[in-house]
């Protein structure tokens, strides 16, 4: 495992990752990341394994709401007349 | 008939008190409310409680909504915050929501791990027990990082909506995601580099 040998651009272009990752910067600075992207292997692996990282939980499959917990709120909130058969 | 963000769910029905509207708005926003709550505290059980608080108090402030934000954005505002009050009572030493909120460069980026686990295996990656690792770097995030993380990448609402659901500014969101990516990215970085070694002496 190594360490990232940092220059003070990739200090500087670690703030703006999220935004860069969602799409959301600013198209001058964006260029500038992508610029720097192209010769600095590190920051390359970065970018992609946090990008990685983000679509492992985005992929997480979302759990229902279990039926005995869905059952004990509807009472809870006296709604039990609302509880359709399922 | 004032719509709200739910289809067929009129806002005036929910606010004169209307039990028919009431049990829709539970059906469509209970597997939501439920997951945040789950996320932020990793307890079944606690996550039932809050669940069944924010209803019971969702109720009971209803008349009072103003719309200055969704309805489902409020909600998960109620839920959030109780799901903070049982952290507190956990942890009572517990930094407020509000604080520690600077993203420091020097800091972050003085020992990046640099592995590049995205050729792994999608099998690898999502294998049952990578999940469990997922869960668990969940839960070791600081709160104040956990809930921004859940509510935005989990949950999938936008900047904006999350900064209304915490009652926080978009900047101050933006800089707690970028460290709770960060953090977990470090957090998946150590513990798949023992898997790429073996990828690569395959």
């Amino acid at each position: 495992m190594s360490e990232h040998v940092h220059t003070p651009q990739c200090k500087q272009l670690l703030g703006s990752l999220s935004e860069y990752i969602d799409g959301d910067l600013q198209a001058e600075l964006c260029a500038q990341l992508e610029e720097h992207l192209k010769d600095c292997d590190n920051c390359r692996v970065v970018v992609n394994t946090l990008r990685k990282t983000i679509e492992l939980y985005e992929q997480t499959p979302e759990p229902d709401l279990p039926q005995d917990v869905r059952k004990r709120l509807f009472f809870k909130l006296e709604l039990d007349d609302y509880l359709k058969k399922e | 008939m004032v719509e709200t963000d739910i289809p067929e769910i009129s806002l005036e029905k929910l606010q004169a008190g209307d039990r028919e509207a009431f049990a829709r708005l539970v059906d469509v926003t209970s597997g939501h409310v439920y997951r945040i709550a789950l996320q932020i505290l990793g307890d079944d059980q606690d996550a039932e409680d809050v669940l069944q608080e924010t209803y019971i108090k969702a109720y009971r402030s209803l008349p009072g909504f103003e719309g200055r934000s969704s309805l489902t954005t409020w909600l998960y505002r109620i839920a959030v915050n109780e799901a903070l009050m049982i952290v507190r009572k956990r942890k009572p030493q517990t930094i407020s929501v509000e604080a520690n909120t600077s993203f420091d460069a020097e800091a972050e980026s003085e020992s990046l791990q640099i592995v590049d686990f995205c050729c792994l295996p999608e099998g690898e990656l999502l294998s049952s027990e990578s999940r469990a690792f997922l869960d668990q770097a969940i839960q070791n995030l600081p709160d104040t990082l956990r809930v921004v993380f859940v509510m935005r990448d989990i949950e999938g609402l936008s900047i904006q909506e999350t900064a209304d659901s915490l009652g926080l500014s978009e900047s101050n969101v933006k800089t707690r995601l970028l460290r709770a990516r960060l953090r977990l990215r470090q957090e998946l970085s150590a513990y798949f580099s023992g898997k790429v070694q073996e990828e690569i002496h395959r």
